[in-house]
Formats: structure tokens, C-alpha cells, sequence
């Protein structure tokens, strides 16, 4: 599914990738963890294809095709969803006139018809029912003046109804009580399928507990450490981030 | 200083015109005061940013009644009362069909008849007095329209005020309508100013609204049609008693030169007034929102909110002024302006001001001017949506902003479908 090799990124003078390598299968959910400041958010950034951020070596592959050269409204229309770790407020936009254009867009974008105004509002109404959104949120502006939770699981309906083959969380579990932790875990859970990949990038193993993960990759100084499987999170939850911060100092 | 001293010279051939067309003595103090200042240039503050005296140096001839049928088509389901060319056209109106307690007459019949309230009304001395522009309204005023709503009536369609432009040649009109509200009765308003011909336009209207205690209107005003030399001046002279309400919204769009200026007197105990709109700018549209709002009496609330989406080599203009006179205390006002600017040609030029002499009152403002946000940019792209559409939502969103205050469901979706119409032909360029 995403195949990404030798990765250097740099934003504006900074490298901030260093040849960064990692691979997620169709069906997989990989776990990215790691200390702040060690680009986590800018893989994501990168991947979804924000200006600014210049891969200056290596390659993106999403189902073998290079990336690198799309917008981020075609990487969208591919497939690719980031879950931001800051969701932003759109003052003026009614949430549902955002998810309907959007959803849309996409749609146009892969040649297939647009959805009706029903048929739209039907899997509206019952992605946010799953996710415990209230309907007059729909009708407010996007994001604008929602709590921390409700941004999370605005970016969880959103995914839901985009339906992405590559979701990438960025920090989804932060500034979450446990409830709203649950109800997003569960959003993802739902939509776990074998042809779709997640990749959820976390500071925490807590969010792993909610949303098990098939690989965990240990992120730090802009590579990817070390691979392995479940175990890799709980050792990390014992031992915290030193021994990798350790490494790249000796 | 010639081409200057000439246009001043066909003015007051237009004025020797009209002295004798009804309300000699208006006229006449209106001239003069005119004459005082001539046309204003950049060193009258007031239209520091709008050089009139420029724009003005050949003015149009003066227009002449033409009685052709025209075809106007209907944007909304309203009563229609045209001025079409500086004249009142009661056959292309909806005269016929207006409702109880709701008289209509033409300026020109008014301004003969000389009755007395009519008369007061017009001649209304207060903060519009001092602008040049105004002054050559009252001076010059061809035509338009004198509606007349009871005590007490309450219309719930809509009344549009259409004043339009047809000729083929470049032409003058000045026009004026007054509209006058009895105690406690309510109105929705449409005034639709603009052409409906390519020729370059120069129209000089007013409207003149009078709102006696507890009345209501509710006013959406559309400046547009213009061409690239066209000028279109619109004034609302606005006076409220006490307890009276103005809710109003304008949308400029299109082209040349457009200013609105707006001089509004809360002169009751509790009057409100909210002056919202928007300008959809392209190519070297110049579109100039100036206005005074000047509370005289306590307990007044006043809001302002206007947005300027300004893209090419286009220029906007916000010169707000709030006064609030000695003991209007309690006053509650708030005054915003932002500016979005989608191209390095743009320009915006905000100016807001407070003039405060009573100790007790709440009052803002603020001004803002910048471009489009690009992580909010970023977030819609990776919705999906291509650059040009998700400008477009974005800006959709910020001029929506100003609209919130809209009541009319009917007329709220006509001015959505204008800036929906304006965002597709951006995308599609």
C-alpha cells in the first residue's frame, strides 16, 4: 500500500527527514511512536502533500505509484487521509456543506458520479449517530468553536464518510479524555478492513490499547529506528524514548 | 484645472435644468451648498480614498425620459417600483398590486405637489449635510419614488426600489426615493442599483428613509452593473426614533467606480442599526463603503460588519465613522471590517473611527486586512478539494460572516447565489 524509501525532507532550511524507510501493507495498521521534535508530524505533512515541506531525496509509492508530484487534493482523490493533529477551525463554512463538497470532489475527481443530496445526508446521519455527534453541530461552522473531542471526531466522521484506503492519524489521542479516546478508537476500529491501511502516528502506547496495532515503527532524529511487532510499544511504555535519542548522540 | 472648471460648468447647466422642476428653495440650498465645495478630491476627508473630482472631470449629459418598453427580469419575488433613467416608470411597476396602507407617488409629482411632511423629509438637516455629493442629489433630483407605509402596517413582500440605467449612451441621473414609515410599522426593503446597458453610466442616487418610533425595515441593498468608466453614487439617508430598527445588508459587485455612502441618525431612545455588506471585487472594480452613524439619544445599539474580497487590480474602501453624542450613554456599538485580498494588485484602504463624548458606553471596532489562511488552505485540499474550490469555500465562508444578521430566507439565497455566481467565474478563469 504505502511504500516510502530513503526519505529526506527539509522544511525551509531544516532537513527534517533523514532517510526515513518504511513500508505499510493494505490491511495493516502500523503504529509510528516517538519523542517530540523527531518528525512525526511532517511524515504525515509529507505524505498528504503540504506546501512547504520538499522532499529533496527518495520516494512516496502509494499501490506502486509515485506521490511526490500530486496535490493534495488528488492524493485525497487517491485515497490518502490525514487525520490532523490540529484540526482547523473554518469560520463561515457549515460543516455539512464542507463534508458534501469534499466528498464531491473526490468523487469527481475518480470519475464516479456525485452523491445526491439524500443519499449524502443518509450516511451522514448515521456516521455521526456512531460517533456520538450531535446534528446541529453539522449545521455549525467547521470546527469553529468545537472542543478538542469534537475536532478528533469530526476528523473520525470525516474519514468515515471519505471511506480512504490510506488513513494516517497524527496524534489523534491527544488533548482526549478516555471516553472520547474510546469513541474515536472504536470510529477507527469500524473501518479497519483488508484493503485499507492506518498508520497512527502517537507519543503514547495508551491510544495502542484502543487501536491494536499490526507493526510498531520507533521514530527518532527523522528515521525510522526500529520495527517490530505489538511487544515494541509496551517495551517502549517501560523504557521510554532514551536509548534511541541515546543512539543518535554516540 | 481647465478640464475641472468644466465639468462645474455642466453641473450647473443641469442645475439651471432643474431649479424650476418643484422645491426651488431645496434646490437652491442644496446648490449652494454644492457650489461651496464643488466635486470633492482627495483633500475632502471624507473621499480621501475616492477621487471624485478625477473621475468626474467630463460628466455625462444629463438623461432624458425615455418611455421604451423594457423586459426586467426578477431576481425575487418582491413589488417592483422602477426609476429606469432618472424617471419613475409607474408602467413597468408594481403599482397596481400594493398592499394595504402602502401609498406610492412619483419624486417629480411629490416635489410639485410640495406637500409639507414630504418636504421636511427631504430637506433634513443633520450629519449628510456636509457631503458634496448629497448636496448634488437634492440639488439635481430628477425623479424617483415617495412611498408612504401607515402607522402600524406590517408588509411581509418585500418592496424592491429599482433604480436602473438603460441608454445606450453615456448619461447622468439623478435620482432620489424616500421612504417613510409611520409609527410601529415594518418593511423589507430591496435596492437594486445598477444598468442594464454597457454604456458608461453616471448615477447619482439617495435613499431617504424615515422611521418613526418602533418601525422596522429590514434592507438589502445590491450595487452593480457597472462598466469599467461607469461612477454610481448611493446614499442612504437613514433617521430613526425611538425604538425603531434598521437591519440592512449591501453586496457590491461588477465593475468602475461605486461608492455607498450611508449617514444614519439614531435619534430615539433604543433605536438599532446594523450596517452589514460585502464587495465581490475583480478587475479595476474601486468600491468605496463610507459611512457616519451618529448616536444622539441613549440606549442606541449600532452594528457594522464588512467584508472586502478583493481580487486583480480591484480597491476597496471601509471608512467608518461612529459618533456618539454627549448623553447617549448606554450606547452598545460595534464596528468590523476585513478585507481578503486575492491578488498582489489588490488594495484595501480601512478607516474606522470612534467619536465618542458620552462616559457610559461600549464600543469597537476593528480592522483587518490579509489573505487567504493556508492551513486552512491545506485542510481542504486534503478534503479533496481542488485549490480553486477550496478558495472558494473559503471565501464563501468569509463573506457568509457578514450575512449572519439576514432575516429573509428568500433574499438571503439570492445573495448567496450572487457570490456563488461571482466564485464560479473566478474558478472558471
Amino acid at each position: 500500500m504505502l511504500e516510502i524509501k530513503d526519505l529526506h525532507v527539509s522544511v525551509g532550511e531544516r532537513e527534517i527527514l533523514k532517510g526515513l524507510t518504511l513500508s505499510v501493507k493494505a490491511g495493516e495498521v502500523a503504529a509510528i511512536m516517538g519523542p517530540n521534535g523527531t518528525g512525526k508530524s511532517t511524515l504525515s505533512y509529507v505524505v498528504a502533500g503540504r506546501e512547504g515541506y520538499e522532499a529533496t531525496k527518495g520516494e512516496v509509492r502509494l499501490n506502486g505509484e509515485n506521490i511526490l508530484d500530486l496535490d493534495p487534493a488528488e492524493r485525497a482523490a487517491k485515497g490518502i487521509f490525514l487525520a490532523f493533529q490540529y484540526p482547523v477551525e473554518i469560520p463561515g463554512v457549515a460543516t455539512m456543506t464542507f463534508l458534501k463538497a469534499a466528498l464531491n470532489a473526490q468523487r469527481r475527481a475518480r470519475g464516479e458520479p456525485e452523491l445526491q443530496t439524500p443519499e449524502f445526508m443518509k450516511r451522514v446521519k448515521e456516521a455521526a449517530a456512531s460517533l456520538g455527534i450531535a446534528q446541529d453541530m453539522l449545521r455549525r461552522p467547521l470546527n469553529a468553536g468545537f472542543s478538542g473531542g469534537e475536532k478528533k471526531r469530526m476528523e473520525i466522521l470525516q474519514m468515515a464518510l471519505l471511506q480512504p484506503r490510506l488513513a494516517i492519524l497524527d496524534e489523534t489521542d491527544s488533548g482526549l479524555d478516555i471516553d472520547a479516546l474510546r469513541v474515536v478508537a472504536d470510529g477507527v476500529n469500524a473501518l479497519r478492513a483488508p484493503e485499507r491501511a492506518f498508520v497512527v502516528i502517537t507519543h503514547y502506547q495508551r491510544l495502542l490499547e484502543y487501536i491494536r496495532p499490526d507493526t510498531v515503527h520507533v521514530m527518532a532524529q527523522g528515521r525510522i529506528m526500529r520495527s517490530g511487532g505489538p511487544e515494541l510499544a509496551l517495551e517502549l511504555e517501560a523504557r521510554g524514548y532514551q536509548d534511541y535519542i541515546a543512539q543518535e548522540a554516540a | 484645472m481647465i478640464k475641472l472648471a468644466e465639468a462645474e460648468a455642466t453641473l450647473s447647466s443641469f442645475y439651471e435644468e432643474m431649479r424650476d422642476k418643484g422645491a426651488p428653495r431645496l434646490r437652491a440650498a442644496a446648490w449652494a451648498a454644492f457650489s461651496a465645495s464643488g466635486l470633492p478630491s482627495r483633500r475632502v476627508e471624507s473621499w480621501h480614498y475616492t477621487d471624485l473630482k478625477t473621475a468626474m472631470g467630463r460628466p455625462a449629459p444629463l438623461a432624458t425620459a425615455s418611455h421604451a418598453a423594457l423586459s426586467l427580469p426578477r431576481a425575487h419575488d418582491s413589488l417592483r417600483l422602477v426609476t429606469l433613467d432618472g424617471v419613475f416608470r409607474p408602467d413597468l411597476s408594481d403599482t397596481a398590486r400594493l398592499p394595504e396602507g402602502v401609498a406610492v407617488q412619483s419624486l417629480r409629482d411629490a416635489l410639485t405637489k410640495g406637500e409639507p411632511h414630504v418636504m421636511s423629509a427631504l430637506a433634513s438637516a443633520d450629519i449628510g449635510a456636509q457631503d458634496p455629493i448629497l448636496a448634488l442629489n437634492a440639488a439635481l433630483m430628477q425623479d424617483g419614488v415617495v412611498v408612504e407605509i401607515a402607522a402600524g402596517t406590517r408588509i411581509s413582500r418585500a418592496i424592491e426600489l429599482a433604480t436602473l440605467s438603460s441608454a445606450e449612451a453615456a448619461q447622468s441621473t439623478y435620482t432620489r426615493a424616500l421612504v417613510m414609515l409611520g409609527e410601529g410599522a415594518q418593511a423589507t426593503l430591496v435596492e437594486t442599483l445598477g444598468a442594464r446597458s454597457a454604456a458608461s453610466a453616471q448615477d447619482n442616487s439617495a435613499l431617504v428613509l424615515r422611521l418613526a418610533q418602533n418601525a422596522r425595515v429590514d434592507l438589502v441593498t445590491h450595487l452593480s452593473g457597472g462598466v469599467e468608466h461607469s461612477i454610481r453614487v448611493a446614499s442612504l439617508l437613514a433617521h430613526l426614533d425611538a425604538g425603531a430598527t434598521i437591519n440592512s445588508f449591501a453586496l457590491i459587485e461588477d465593475d468602475g467606480l461605486l461608492r455607498r455612502q450611508i449617514f444614519a441618525r439614531l435619534d430615539g431612545e433604543r433605536a438599532r442599526a446594523a450596517f452589514n455588506g460585502a464587495t465581490l471585487g475583480r478587475g479595476r472594480l474601486h468600491a468605496d463603503t463610507t459611512l457616519i452613524v451618529d448616536h444622539a439619544k441613549p440606549n442606541g445599539a449600532s452594528r457594522e460588519c464588512f467584508r472586502n474580497i478583493l481580487d486583480d487590480q480591484s480597491v476597496g474602501v471601509f471608512q467608518g465613522k461612529v459618533i456618539v453624542r454627549p448623553g447617549a450613554q448606554k450606547t452598545d456599538g460595534a464596528m468590523q471590517s476585513k478585507a481578503l485580498l486575492l491578488s498582489e494588485q489588490a488594495t484595501m484602504n480601512n478607516k474606522p473611527e470612534l467619536e465618542i463624548f458620552a462616559d457610559d458606553v461600549q464600543c469597537g471596532h476593528g480592522a483587518t486586512c490579509g489573505r487567504l489562511d493556508k492551513d486552512q488552505l491545506f485542510y481542504l485540499s486534503a478534503r479533496g478539494l481542488p485549490r480553486r474550490e477550496a478558495e472558494a469555500l473559503l471565501i464563501e465562508g468569509f463573506a457568509n460572516e457578514a450575512m449572519e444578521a439576514l432575516e429573509d430566507d428568500q433574499l438571503k439565497a439570492f445573495l448567496v447565489d450572487r457570490v456563488s455566481a461571482w466564485l464560479s467565474r473566478r474558478i472558471a478563469r
